[in-house]
C-alpha cells in the first residue's frame, strides 16, 4: 500500500525559531498514525503546515487524492479541506458554540449542500432538488451522531455540552466533510479514562468502516499505544524516531527525549505551552 | 438613614459607602463646573457675558452625594443587589418564544389594518412608515452583524446608494419606481461587494473602523460632486411611485388617470400616504421572508459559523471570502431598497440624510434587539422611532431620556430585547419557524 500522505523535508522558521526543521514522513491510509514529542515540539506546527493554516519555507506535502495528488503547501486552507479532502480538529476546540449539534454538522456539509441549492436560488425558490440534499446531509449527521452518542442532544446548543462530548462532536463534525486524511490535534485532551476508551473505540471504527487516514497528535499514552499503527517522535522539530509503536517504544533516543532519563517514567510537567497554539508572527 | 444601618455587623460599614459617595460626588463635581456652573448671558448690546450657575452645580453635587450614598447602603443591606455578570438566563424563555411565534402573524394583521384604524391619522401613518423604514434597515443590517457578526458602522452608505441610484437612474432615464428598485438593490449590492474586498481580512474592532470610514466617504462624495449628486443641495423632484401606473394627483397629467379618478373615489393627500405605507409594509415583508429563508439554507448557516469561529469554517472547507461577501453583498442590496424607498417617499434627498448618527441608529435597532433576531428588530425600531417622538414634549431633554432608555435596556437586557436563537434546522421535525 502506497502513502496517503507524503511530507518530504519540511522546514518552518517562525523568525529565528525553527519549530519545524526538515521533517520527512508519510502517512498510510487505513492506519493510525501518531505524532508524539514534548510539549514544544513543534506537532501542531506540523498539523498547522498540513491543514494550510501556516505555509511552511521549505518542503512538499502530498496526498494522494485516489488520482490526483494535491501539493498541500500550496494551498489555501479552505481548498486543502474542501477539495484534498483534509479534516481537522484542534487542540482547543473549536466547534460553532452558538449554533446546535446538528447545526454544526449541517455546515461542515456546506459545499455539498451549496452546490445542491444551486448556490442559494434554488434553495430560496424551495426546488426539491434541495430538498433531497437537505434530508441526505441530516441523515449523514444522524448516523455521526449516533456514533459519538450524541443523537439525544442533537438539538442543543453545542456550546452547552460537556468538554468530552464537545471533543467528539468536533470528530463528527470533521467525518462529515467526507475526508480521506483525518488529523486529530489532540482528541484525548482533558477526557477522563472512560471518555478515553470511548475516544479509542470510536477512533479505531473510523480507521475500520471507513478506510481513511488518521494522523493524530496525543500526549496521552495510553490512547497512543492503544490504536496508532505507525509512530513518529518529535523533538525541537526534528524527527527522531519513526516506526511501529512497540519499536519506538523501545527507542533509547525517544525514551531519552520523551520521558527524561527515568525510563518508563510518567509524562513530564508541562513544561511550555506548546508552540502550535501561538500564532506566526 | 445613617441610623438604621448601624446594625450593620462591620464597623467600617459606614465608612466606605461615604467614601464612596464622596469621591462621586468629587466627579460630579469636575463634570459639573465647568458644564453646567457658568453660563454665557446675552447682554442686550453686542457681546455676551458670563455668568454664573453655582446654585446648580451645589444641588447636582449634593444629589449625586446623596444619591450614591443610598445606593451604596441599599446595596449593602442587600435590597438591591449587582449582578456581577450577564446571566445566560437572560436569554429569552421557550414560553416567550411560542409567544413571539405567535405575535408575528398578529403583527402583521395588525399592521396591514393600521391606516384603517378608528385612531389612525395621517401623522399616525407616516411615522409607521417611518418605523418600517427601520426595520428594513435593521433586517438589513442583521444579516451582516446579527448573522455574519461582521460589525459594520457604515451600513448607511448602501442605504445613500440605493436613495441616490434611484433618484439619478430616475431623472436620467425616467424610470418609475418600480422599474428602478432592482437597479437600487443591484448598485447598493455591488457597493456592498466593492467594500467587503478590502475588508476581507479585518475582522472586530478593525472591521468597524474600515466601514466607518466607508459610510463617511460614501457621503462627502455625495456632498462634494456637485454635478451628479446636486452637492449640500441634494436632489428634488424624484417620481413618486404609482398604483400601477396610476399616480396620486389631484388632477390627471396627459393622458393619464389617477389614482382617484380610476377608483372614483374624492382625491386626498392621505391616499399616497397610505399607498407608500404599503408600499413599504410589502417591502419589509419580503425582506422578512427574504432573510428568513435564507437563514435556513446554506448560506445562512455559513454566516452564522462565520460568526462563530471563521478558522473552523476554513478547516471544513467553507471559503470564508465569498461567505463574507456574500453577506455584505445581500445586506447592502436591502439597504438600497429601502433608501430607493425613502427617497421616493421623500421626493427630495441630500447627505444630509446619511449622516454616521443614521448607520448608528441601525445598529442601535439590531443590537437592542437581540443580534440576529427579527422580531428583536420590530421591537427595537418600534422603541427607538417612536420613543424621540413620544419624548418631543421634553425638548431639550430629549436624547437624554433617549439614551438613558437605550442604557436602561442594555443593563436589564444585555443580550437585546429578544434573545433567542431559534435553529434553523431541528432533527427530530423540519426546520423550526423561526421568530
Amino acid at each position: 500500500m502506497t502513502a496517503l500522505l507524503e511530507v518530504e523535508h519540511l522546514s518552518m522558521r517562525f523568525e529565528g525559531l525553527l519549530a519545524v526543521d526538515d521533517l520527512s514522513f508519510a502517512a498510510r491510509g487505513r492506519e493510525i498514525t501518531a505524532i508524539i514529542g514534548p510539549n514544544g515540539a513543534g506537532k501542531t506546527t506540523v498539523f498547522n503546515c498540513l491543514t494550510g493554516f501556516y505555509r511552511p519555507q521549505v518542503g512538499r506535502i502530498a496526498l494522494d487524492g485516489g488520482g490526483e495528488t494535491h501539493f498541500l503547501e500550496r494551498m489555501d486552507g479552505f481548498r486543502i479541506a474542501r477539495e484534498a479532502g483534509v479534516a481537522r480538529t484542534f487542540q482547543n476546540i473549536r466547534i460553532f458554540a452558538g449554533m446546535t449539534v446538528l447545526e454544526n454538522l449541517i455546515v461542515a456539509q456546506h459545499n455539498v449542500l451549496m452546490r445542491a441549492s444551486l448556490y442559494s436560488v434554488g434553495g430560496l425558490l424551495g426546488l426539491p432538488v434541495y430538498r433531497r440534499a437537505e434530508a441526505e446531509a441530516v441523515a449523514k449527521a444522524r448516523l455521526w451522531l449516533d456514533r459519538v452518542g450524541l443523537v439525544e442532544r442533537a438539538d442543543d446548543v453545542a456550546g452547552a455540552l460537556p468538554y468530552g462530548a464537545q471533543r467528539r462532536l468536533e470528530i463528527a463534525r470533521a467525518m462529515c466533510t467526507e475526508p480521506r486524511l483525518l488529523c486529530l490535534d489532540e482528541p484525548a485532551a482533558g477526557l477522563n479514562a472512560n471518555e478515553s476508551a470511548e475516544l479509542i473505540r470510536l477512533l479505531v471504527s473510523i480507521r475500520d468502516t471507513q478506510g481513511i487516514g488518521i494522523l493524530l497528535i496525543e500526549h496521552d499514552m495510553s490512547v497512543v499505544m492503544g490504536i496508532s499503527d505507525h509512530l513518529i517522535v518529535l523533538d525541537y522539530g526534528r524527527k527522531i524516531a519513526d516506526g511501529a509503536a512497540d519499536a519506538v517504544r523501545r527507542d533509547p533516543a525517544v525514551i531519552k527525549a520523551y520521558l527524561g532519563e527515568e525510563e518508563g517514567a510518567a509524562l513530564p510537567p508541562v513544561v511550555a505551552e506548546d508552540l502550535g497554539a501561538r500564532d506566526p508572527p | 438613614m445613617a441610623a438604621e444601618r448601624r446594625a450593620a455587623p462591620a464597623r467600617m460599614s459606614l465608612l466606605d459607602p461615604l467614601k464612596d459617595a464622596v469621591v462621586a460626588a468629587a466627579i460630579a463635581l469636575a463634570l459639573a463646573l465647568p458644564l453646567v456652573g457658568f453660563e454665557t448671558v446675552d447682554t442686550g448690546s453686542p457681546g455676551t457675558r458670563v455668568a454664573t450657575r453655582f446654585g446648580w452645580v451645589a444641588i447636582g453635587v449634593g444629589a449625586v452625594f446623596l444619591g450614591r450614598l443610598a445606593l451604596s447602603l441599599a446595596r449593602r443591606s442587600g435590597l438591591w443587589r449587582r449582578r456581577a455578570a450577564p446571566r445566560p438566563q437572560a436569554r429569552t424563555t421557550t414560553a416567550q418564544t411560542h409567544a413571539i411565534r405567535l405575535a408575528g402573524p398578529l403583527l402583521v394583521l395588525f399592521a396591514a389594518a393600521l391606516p384603517f384604524l378608528p385612531f389612525s391619522s395621517r401623522y399616525l401613518v407616516d411615522l409607521a412608515t417611518t418605523v418600517l423604514i427601520y426595520i428594513m434597515l435593521g433586517w438589513g443590517l442583521n444579516v451582516v452583524v446579527g448573522l455574519a457578526g461582521l460589525l459594520d458602522l457604515g451600513y448607511v452608505a448602501f442605504y445613500a446608494v440605493g436613495a441616490y441610484s434611484f433618484a439619478l437612474v430616475a431623472r436620467w432615464f425616467g424610470l418609475t419606481f418600480w422599474e428602478a428598485l432592482p437597479v437600487s438593490g443591484l448598485l447598493a449590492a455591488s457597493f456592498g461587494l466593492i467594500l467587503g474586498f478590502p475588508v476581507l481580512r479585518l475582522r472586530g474592532d478593525y472591521l468597524a473602523i474600515v466601514t466607518l470610514g466607508f459610510g463617511e466617504m460614501v457621503r462627502i462624495i455625495l456632498t462634494n460632486w456637485s454635478q451628479v449628486t446636486g452637492g449640500p443641495n441634494g436632489i428634488n423632484g424624484i417620481p413618486r411611485p404609482s398604483f400601477l401606473g396610476m399616480p396620486f394627483l389631484p388632477r390627471a397629467p396627459e393622458g393619464a388617470v389617477t389614482f382617484s379618478q380610476f377608483f372614483g373615489i374624492p382625491f386626498s393627500p392621505t391616499q399616497r400616504i397610505v399607498f407608500l405605507y404599503f408600499v413599504i409594509l410589502a417591502l419589509a415583508l419580503i425582506t422578512n421572508l427574504f432573510t428568513l429563508r435564507l437563514r435556513r439554507l446554506p448560506i445562512g448557516r455559513a454566516w452564522e459559523a462565520l460568526r462563530e469561529d471563521e478558522i473552523a469554517c476554513r478547516a471544513l472547507g467553507i471559503d470564508p471570502t465569498k461567505v463574507k461577501l456574500s453577506a455584505f453583498a445581500i445586506g447592502a442590496m436591502l439597504g438600497g431598497f429601502a433608501g430607493a424607498f425613502f427617497a421616493t417617499r421623500q421626493g427630495f434627498i441630500s447627505p444630509e440624510s446619511f449622516t454616521f448618527q443614521e448607520s448608528a441608529t441601525i445598529l442601535a435597532i439590531v443590537v437592542l434587539g437581540g443580534m440576529g433576531s427579527q422580531m428583536g428588530v420590530v421591537l427595537a425600531a418600534v422603541v427607538l422611532v417612536t420613543l424621540p417622538e413620544f419624548g418631543r414634549a421634553f425638548a431639550e431633554f430629549r436624547m437624554l431620556l433617549f439614551g438613558a432608555a437605550m442604557v436602561a435596556i442594555m443593563v436589564w437586557r444585555p443580550r437585546g430585547l429578544l434573545a433567542q436563537r431559534a435553529p434553523s434546522l431541528r432533527l427530530a421535525r423540519p426546520a423550526a419557524e423561526a421568530t
